[in-house]
Formats: C-alpha cells, structure tokens, sequence
C-alpha cells in the first residue's frame, strides 16, 4: 500500500487526452487538458455523449487513453491497471457486493491492502461512522434503500485513502428527496476529508452547489472550466449559458466602433466587446429590471421593449415571460412580495446594467442545439 | 416512496373457481403416482396391493438386503456423480463462453446445446447404441457418463446461463478499483455470485442421470445395470414389490437433492 499524506488529497493532470472508440468517427473526448487541485471537488457536467463519463472511465482506468497522458501526483498513470491506481470509485448503480454484508463490502479494499485485521475492524467502523450507518454493519445490501446503499459505497471508496475520489452519476438512480440528502452528505465528505473528489454529472444544480470548479462538456470537449459563479455569471461560450440557468439570449451583429449589438428592431449596449461579427448577449433572470416608466432607468442600463407573455408563480418567485420585437424570447425574475409591474399583455420596458451581461460569440450565427437536460426551475446564483 | 397503488395480484382471490380446478387436477395428476406407490412400498401383501390392507417395511428390508438392487443403486449413484461433474464442468464453460466471447454462430452454438432436449429420447439411444458397439462403449462405466453428460449438459448450460445474465458486471469493475486483480475477483465475487446457479446445474445434471432409462437399457449388459434398468427388469420378469420400496425411495432421494439449492439460496437470503 502506498503511503498516504495526512490530508489523502493529491493532484490530477489531463494533458491532451482524447478517446476514439474503435469504430466511431468522432472523438468521444477531444483533446482535453485539465489540472485538478488537490483537495478540490471537481464536477464534469455535460449532456449525455459530451465524453464526461469517458473521461472519468480513462481517470479510472476502464478504457485506455487514445492520445495524450494522465498524471496523478506528477507520475502518468495512463498505462496502469485500475486496481494499480489506487483510486476511489462510485458508481450510479452502487455495485456492492450482495453476497457481503456492509462491513464486509467496505473492508475489501482494506482486505486488498493486506491490512491486518484489527486495523481493518477500526477502518471499517470510521468510515461506516462517517456515513452514519454503523448500526447496519451485518445488514445485506439487499437490506438497504437506494441512498443507504450508496452511502456503503461511498465508505468502502474511501476507506483505504485512495488519491481521489471519482463518482459517476451517483445520484442519477436515487428520487429527488434522497439525492438531496445525499448531496448534503457528499459536500460533508468532502469537507471533512479533504480528498479530492471528481464529480460527473448531467444535473446543473448538483454541479452549482457541490463543486468548487466546473468544467462543462460539450461534444468531447471542455468548453470552459471555473467556479459556478464564473460559468453562471460569466458563460464564454452559448453552450455554457444555456446548460447552466436559464437566460435570455439577444443575437445580432457587434459594432465594435459603436459599441453595441445591432438585433433585427434594435440595439444593445456592449461596452466589452470582444470581436466585431456575430454575437450573443446573455443576461441572467435576476438581472432583468421590469418598468412600466422608463425614466426611472439610470443612463448606462441597457433597455428594450418587451411584451409580457405569461406570469408563472414558483413560490419564491414569478417567472415571467416576456417576447421582444425582434421575436426574441426571454425570462425575468420576480422575488414574490413587491406588486408585479406587468400582468400578461402588458407593454413593458426591460431593462438591466450591461456589467451583469455576457457577450460570447454566436456559433456559426446558425441554430444552436438546446441542451436536453433542463431543469424546470431557473437557479439562483 | 414508490407504495403506489399497485393492482391486486395476490395469489388466492385473483385465481377465479375454473383456474383453481385445473390447477387442482394437474396437481392431482403429477402426483398421483407417488400417492399410490408410496404406500404400496409400505405393504405387508405379497404383491402389489393398493390401497395396503397390513404394513410392514419388509421390501425396504428386501431391497437393502438384496445384493443386485444394492449393486445397482451403487451403480447409479456413481454414474450420476460422474454426470454431474462432467456436466458442470463443461457447462459452466460453455455457459462462460456464450456469455462473455461475442463470436459468429453463437446463437447456433446455443440453440445447438439445448438438441438433447428436443430429440426423442428413443432416437438419441439408437443413435449412442450404434456408435459406442463401434467404439465399444456399451456396458462401460465410461459409455453410461459420457451418454448421459449429453443429456445433462442442457440443464447445466442453461441454469448457469440465466445466473451470468444476472451477473453486474460493473462488479468486477467495481472490485478492480478497490485493489482486486482479476483472480481475486473471481474468486471472491465471481463465484460465490455464482455458485448457487452451477450447484443447481449439477443437481440438475445428477438427477437427469439418475432416472434416465432409454439410454441405459441400450448400455447394459449383466455387469452394470442401473437402478432404472434393475427396476424394469425386475417388473418384466417378476412381480416383487421391492420396485416399489426403490421406487419410493428414488422419489425421495429425488426431492431431497432438488430441494437443496434451494435451501442454499434461502439460507443465503436470510442470514
């Protein structure tokens, strides 16, 4: 067994790595260069087919690199057999063994270590601790609902430190009220333990509230890595800002000179402008002002005339639909309490500060693929 | 959190009058012939007599006191064994092989497995007669095994199947990334996974073998008869009922070794 460090963290770096399965034309993942921070909890988020799982499965070691090299602690693991690489794994269908009881199931890899047997016993009773489940020691996993299962599997992927904990949708086959408490603990985990967690994921609100970076997928390749506030706030890409959150996206063509982006009935102030060509502007929800007097707009905010389409109450909010004159579609959020400014049907001036907008180019100025996986309420940041 | 409304399939109301009267005389028809044979074996008469008017237990002595009927219980005892061994060994292969390599003709292979099982008994012994009198087979221990490790190879293959195709395999995944070389693996998640299913494969196979007759009587010869042929000869040439104390007792000894995978896999399931 190798020897750990005190806090069991380590650092990963992906240098270039792409996949191609035999067969295919397209690259499952496509040149890709990532450094993961020890300690850090790290999610890869992307649809279905963006090669986030891939990329997991050649961190773990199932499916061989195709190009390029992965280094944990600054020794390229690329040619190790998974179980020389020493890392914590939890899968979406937990994969215990049914023929071992709980404490059974987390003390194999301690087993594997040839750890001796009293230490075993301590191990296995911290981590069964650790995801509270010391009580169901000589349980059957059969014996266990999903989320308890799950948290088993998360105790046997680290008991034995392993340099990094890598999970696949782990949160994909439990119902909603048992994904958030396990989210919770997941977080807890990580706190408590320091080790470096690798996340992958479709659902953007387990991405936002877990991670401590993001690096969304899109067709094999990472499309922009940061903070969750960087990607919500701050999408570089239409991809990024419509996976993550809702938006209203206006597109046009960028006048740099001018400052603005001309849209088919009018125009809106740009003041970074990256690039004369076509453009997106994105603003988020929260930050679209409603008001029925435009004077009461400060000078530097941007405005447009709007139209409202539908008034959704969520709770805390109002969703509010609204449909500008150039036939864009678009959504502002209302915190419920202050009377709504607009009822459907209203003429309204939409307005909102150009520093909370984000100007990425338009791909190809063409139609661009709406993501598939949504969530049904918009996230705050 | 799924307690949905589910539709009330229980077992007892759900059954209307007409299914319960078939069920009833199919029930009745399988086991009638243990109904009238086990008593009969406990019989004080002379010969067959049902329903018994006295008891005794004097054909069980009979048969264990008799040395053709011991000598031929042995035989098949040891034959069956046999059988059930070779039959798990080669099945569980052939199960793995179909189960895990993807190659061309592997649905033949497949259907192919299952031919003994379909051809009529009669024509298979003909067919084994003619080839062994060429090899000289007939009347050989190693004539009665390979012949009825055809016919248990089925079961095998098929019990053993069904248990790989519940096999996760992102078990073997799983317990890679925990430090286990594949050896390991195998051994400590593979095979205890599957061990219930290849010990039914192996009952299966012994008890194919232990009541076969077609195939047996065409083997014999006067040094090696099994417990079937003994008993159709016995009933040929003279009426004793020790056949039906054998008989009786191939019925028991038959649950017995079926109910053992069984009690395996509840134990198993409750500890």
């Amino acid at each position: 067994m190798s020897p750990s460090p005190s806090d069991g963290s380590h650092g990963i770096r992906i240098s270039r790595v792409s996949k191609v399965y035999p067969g295919t034309a397209r690259p499952a993942v496509d040149d890709v260069s990532l450094d993961i921070a020890p300690g850090e909890f790290m999610t890869l988020l992307g649809p279905s087919g963006s090669g986030k799982t891939t990329m997991l499965s050649m961190l773990a070691g199932f499916v061989g690199v195709s190009a390029g090299s992965i280094e944990i602690d600054g020794r390229d693991v690329s040619r190790l057999k998974p179980h020389r690489r020493n890392l914590g794994v939890v899968f979406q269908q937990y994969a215990l063994f049914p023929h071992m009881s709980v404490a059974k199931n987390v003390a194999f890899p301690l087993q594997q270590r040839r750890m001796p047997k009293a230490d075993i016993e301590t191990k296995v009773a911290e981590a069964l601790k650790l995801v509270h489940l010391e009580p169901y020691a000589d349980r059957l996993p059969t014996q266990l609902s999903g989320g308890q299962q799950q948290r088993v599997a998360l105790a046997r992927a680290v008991v034995y430190q392993p340099r990094a904990l890598l999970m696949d949708e782990p949160l994909g086959a439990l119902d909603r009220r048992l994904r958030d408490q396990l989210q919770r603990e997941i977080a807890r985990m990580h706190r408590e333990l320091g080790m470096t967690f690798i996340f992958v994921t479709h659902d953007q609100h387990e991405a936002l509230t877990l991670s401590d970076r993001i690096a969304v997928f899109n067709e094999g390749r990472i499309e922009q890595v940061g903070t969750p506030a960087d990607l919500y706030e701050r999408p570089e890409t239409l991809f990024v800002a419509q996976f993550l959150g809702e938006s209203t996206c206006f597109r046009g063509t960028v006048d740099r000179q001018a400052g603005v982006l001309r849209c088919e009935r009018f125009s809106v102030r740009v003041p970074e402008a990256p690039e004369t060509g076509s453009g997106v502007v994105i603003v988020r929800p929260e930050r679209l002002e409603l008001c029925a007097d435009e004077t009461e707009v400060p000078e530097s905010h941007n405005r447009v005339a709007a139209t409202v389409t539908d008034v959704v109450y969520v709770g805390t909010h109002h969703q509010v639909g609204l449909r500008f004159a150039d036939g864009t579609t678009g959504m502002a959020m209302r915190l419920v309490g202050p009377p709504l400014p607009a009822a459907p049907g209203d003429d309204v001036t939409v307005a909102w500060d150009p520093a909370h907008q984000a100007v990425v180019a338009d791909p190809a100025g063409a139609a661009v693929s709406v993501p598939e996986v949504r969530s049904a309420t918009p996230v705050l940041p | 959190m799924s307690d949905a409304v589910k539709p009330a399939v229980g077992r007892d109301h759900a059954l209307g009058w007409g299914l319960k009267s078939v069920v009833a005389l199919v029930g009745l028809l399988l086991a009638a012939p243990t109904v009238v044979v086990v008593p009969m074996s406990f019989s004080g008469a002379d010969t067959f007599e049902f329903p018994p008017k006295n008891w005794s237990v004097r054909w069980y002595e009979a048969f264990f006191n008799s040395e053709r009927w011991m000598f031929s219980l042995l035989t098949s005892v040891q034959i069956a064994f046999l059988v059930a061994l070779t039959a798990t060994v080669l099945g569980v292969g052939v199960a793995f092989g179909l189960d895990r390599a993807r190659f061309k003709g592997r649905n033949a292979i497949r259907s192919l497995m299952m031919a003994p099982m379909i051809m009529p008994g009669i024509v298979v012994a003909v067919a084994i007669y003619g080839v062994f009198l060429r090899w000289q087979l007939n009347g050989t221990a190693t004539g009665f095994v390979a012949a009825h490790t055809v016919l248990a190879l089925p079961f095998v293959v098929t019990v053993v199947s069904t248990s790989l195709a519940g096999y996760d395999r992102t078990m073997d995944v799983a317990a890679a990334t925990l430090g286990a070389t594949a050896l390991t693996t195998f051994f400590r998640v593979t095979v205890p996974l599957l061990a219930p299913g290849v010990l039914s494969g192996f009952v299966f196979a012994f008890v194919t073998s232990l009541d076969e007759v077609v195939i047996a009587l065409f083997l014999q010869t006067p040094d090696i008869q099994t417990l079937p042929v003994q008993m159709y000869n016995s009933i040929t040439l003279e009426i004793d009922p020790t056949i039906a104390a054998a008989s009786s007792l191939m019925v028991a000894a038959t649950t017995i070794v079926l109910l053992v995978p069984l009690l395996v896999r509840r134990k198993r399931s409750t500890s």
